[in-house]
């Protein structure tokens, strides 16, 4: 087992390199599945379903031949899974119940799914306060009024005192694969000169988070970008021929989806540190603390591949949508450097992108 | 020891100065310097002003720089 | 941003490389001795704007990097006892001690937090009375003066709960240290930072009785590459000098009141850089007048002297005779996920930066 540690780290849940070894050497190892290799944001699960059609009784009696005409086919469900522990459980732009259900939505609609169903648990630490449970609650009925998505079913746990950091909750949900949206799944259909999109600017949640939570003292008004994306996402669908791969850039950042994607083909990615998105805010903290807007978590973006003659006809559908306004073209895929991201820089000058190894650190040097 | 960023003063109380970086406010220390006004910038280094930016050296440095790198700012 | 944006733009970049082009004949290495430096070097690609002619070497101008393991294995020991609170600079939190880390204490339950400056550690120590609150001080003469702030305040609000554990040193005897070494270098950038405190008298021993000149760099790309054409020039006229590159924010007298307030609190002591040895004069502790405020005088605690790990050449690419990628370990055994030495766990450490940036 790849695995050197005999404990758990808080380094194996920060989405990068050692939390992805513990992935494969432990869970993949136990639970390994064709379905669960896909190792998507949601699995896609092929239904088999019968359905029987209406009104149309055939008249016939005979045991082996049905009495109302019947239509069978293959659905695909996508089915996602998130857990929710962030601190603090209120930040500037939301509240751990909004993360929750925007985190689930948006797995399943970077899936090519419409998300329909969720499931809410909660495990409650003894002595929370009930106000804060029903903003909370109040919090998530509204995101996923919003999403269009219910949630149909739950759990409660409620934990001694200091036995949980006041309220974790997890979302699983449920969505149906449109066919109609034509996404192509398909890692293997993108070339070299796909464009890579995104549809707003690097880093909010991540910085405002941060600053919420460590006693920092600045202040700022960096908000969390966590944002309920299905709608940007089914208007780009419906708009584009040839979108081939999406997914929700959030801890990590944008950088290690880019990671991610490019260990799955064999060609490279370059991205333009110019045409990055990074607001005013973003900026200035990671300035001030050393970090890279690029390693930093999103929770309301999308990251998407399409082909080279697409990427200006998303860019004005996503520009269109509140959630686009900063869309952008921010790189390509390339025959160069296969499985490498390489970043072209402001000053003309180029850098590799590794995947992220723990989360980013404030520094003074 | 060298992260530190230019951010502007825009109010002086006492020994500490409301700071603007970017849009970002901090409340920094003036111990280690002197003669801090309104409208100056300083370099912040974590927490403190360790010195003062000279508007007219910056200028002065820009100015050799576009003459050595036969730039003109205007064209 | 203002006094960054200007000092990016690729065209002055461009421009200062084609003089630099011009003018450099001679094989010539430059060592920059601030983990700042390293790190802007390798972010904005310089080394592909340098004919050549030129090499940037790296050199101790990490403090993470130099202070060794017994400074944390110290600093994991004052975590593990009762009634500490440990603040630090996020800097140190991943380096690898001789059995643990202090990222690896944290999870384990001990109270250790990252601030972003000192004065946050005096805030803590206000609001827990009760605690001992212990400021893990690192970093060169940049941040000294801050944590000799920072027990200047103390003194006065009476903070007795507010400690230090010392780990600062000083940039001239080390650079000296090198050049005695016998480290093959023609000149030196020089940590703009540090020298916006201390000014430039502390390097004209260099020019005058080592041959080798100076110039004190801003970080933007910019500046570097502004100081590389001054210490370009110096070389092939032959005349090494003690220049600024860094004008708007170093003054040749540099900051006398941040001076003063470190020469208050603290003094100098001999002190022992990692991969170089013990070097005279080189580090800083706290002055007898403030030693309710070192954690070593009020809580000494025992903690051996551990070997370093095996393998590790941190310390000969510390002193720049040794590049990252000469490391048997490096990229393989030694990543930053899962360091082995400090170089690589830091930021900014020369290993760390190789691996982030390498093509």
């Amino acid at each position: 087992m790849k695995t050197r540690e005999d404990k758990i780290l808080l380094s194996h849940g920060n989405g990068g390199r050692i939390m992805h070894d513990l992935i494969s050497d432990l869970f993949m190892k136990y639970f390994g599945n064709r379905i669960l290799e896909q190792q998507g944001d949601s699995a896609i699960l092929p239904v088999y379903v019968t359905t029987v059609v209406a009104g149309q009784h055939s008249g016939s009696r005979s045991k082996t031949k049905p009495a109302f005409p019947e239509k069978s086919g293959l659905v695909e469900i996508a089915f996602t899974t998130d857990s929710f522990v962030i601190d603090p459980i209120f930040f500037p732009g939301g509240d751990i119940g909004k993360l929750a259900v925007c985190g689930t939505v948006n797995d399943l609609s970077v899936s090519g799914a419409v998300p329909l169903y969720l499931s809410a648990s909660f495990i409650i630490e003894e002595g929370f306060p009930m106000k804060d449970l029903e903003t909370i609650v109040r919090s998530m009925a509204s995101e996923a009024k919003k999403a269009g998505v219910l949630i149909v079913t739950g759990d409660t746990k409620v934990v001694n005192k200091g036995k949980c950091d006041k309220l974790f909750i997890n979302t699983s949900g449920i969505g149906k694969i449109d066919n109609a949206a034509r996404l192509d799944r398909k890692i293997s259909s993108i070339k070299p000169g796909d464009l890579i999109i995104i549809n707003g600017a690097l880093g909010e949640h991540g910085m405002a988070v941060m600053n919420a939570r460590e006693s920092f003292n600045f202040k700022t008004p960096l908000k969390s970008d966590c944002a309920c994306l299905n709608y940007l996402v089914r208007e780009v669908l419906d708009n584009s021929s040839s979108v081939k791969f999406m997914r929700d850039p959030t801890r990590g950042g944008v950088a290690t989806v880019m990671n991610e994607l490019a260990g799955m083909m064999p060609y490279g990615i370059e991205l333009s540190e110019p045409d990055l998105p990074v607001g005013k805010g973003v900026r200035a903290m990671c300035e001030l603390l050393g970090f890279d807007p690029l390693y930093i978590a999103n929770e309301g973006k999308v990251v998407i591949v399409a082909g080279e003659k697409e990427g200006e006809r998303i860019v004005e559908v996503m520009k269109k949508n509140k959630l686009g306004k900063q869309s952008a073209i921010i790189g390509h895929v390339v025959k160069d450097h296969p499985g490498k991201v390489v970043l072209n820089t402001e000053t003309g000058g180029k850098r590799i992108l590794a995947s992220l190894s723990g989360d980013p650190l404030p520094r003074i040097c | 020891m060298c992260l530190a960023i230019p951010a502007k003063v825009i109010q002086v109380k006492g020994s500490n100065a409301l700071v603007l970086i970017g849009d970002t406010e901090y409340n920094a220390s003036l111990l280690l310097i002197d003669d801090v006004k309104e409208g100056d910038f300083i370099m912040l280094h974590a927490g403190f002003a360790i010195q003062k930016v000279d508007e007219e050296e910056a200028i002065e440095t820009m100015r050799l720089l576009n003459e050595v790198a036969g730039y003109d700012p205007e064209s | 941003m203002k006094y960054i944006d200007e000092y990016r733009k690729k065209d002055l970049i461009l421009g200062i490389a084609e003089e630099i082009r011009k003018i450099s004949k001679k094989e010539i290495a430059l060592m920059e001795v601030c983990g700042g430096h390293t790190m802007a070097i390798h972010r904005f690609g310089l080394h592909s704007f340098l004919p050549p002619t030129i090499s940037l070497l790296s050199g101790p101008g990490c403090p993470v990097c130099v202070s060794g393991q017994h400074f944390i294995d110290t600093a994991i020991a004052y975590c593990r006892q009762p009634g500490v609170i440990l603040t630090t600079y996020g800097d140190l939190i991943r380096v690898p001690g001789s059995a643990s880390s202090l990222e690896k204490e944290r999870a384990a339950g001990m109270d250790i937090r990252i601030v972003y400056s000192v004065l946050e550690s005096l805030e803590i120590a206000r609001k827990n009375p009760g605690s001992k609150v212990i400021f893990l001080g690192i970093g060169f003469e940049t941040t000294a003066p801050l944590t000799a702030a920072a027990i200047a305040e103390a003194a006065k609000l009476k903070l007795t709960n507010f400690h230090v554990l010392s780990a600062h040193k000083v940039m001239p005897p080390v650079m000296k240290a090198l050049v005695k070494d016998g480290v093959k270098i023609n000149g030196f950038i020089a940590p703009g930072h540090v020298t916006a405190i201390t000014g430039t008298s502390i390097y004209k021993d260099l020019p005058m009785a080592f041959g080798l000149g100076v110039v004190v760099s801003g970080f933007e790309p910019v500046d570097m590459m502004q100081a590389i054409l001054m210490l370009v020039r110096q070389i092939e006229a032959g005349k090494p000098n003690v220049e600024i590159q860094y004008q708007r924010v170093v003054q040749p007298s540099g900051n006398v009141k941040a001076r003063k307030l470190l020469d208050t609190v603290f003094e100098l002591k001999d002190d022992y850089w990692r991969g170089l040895g013990m070097i005279p004069l080189s580090g800083l502790k706290i002055r007898g007048k403030f030693s309710e405020f070192d954690i070593e005088k009020i809580l000494p605690v025992d903690v051996a002297m551990a070997p370093e790990p095996k393998g590790c050449i941190c310390g000969m690419i510390l002193r720049g005779l040794k590049k990252p990628t000469d490391c048997k370990l490096f990229a393989r055994r030694c990543t930053p996920s899962d360091p082995v030495g400090a170089c690589m766990v830091s930021g900014e450490g020369t290993c760390a930066t190789y691996y982030k940036y390498r093509e």
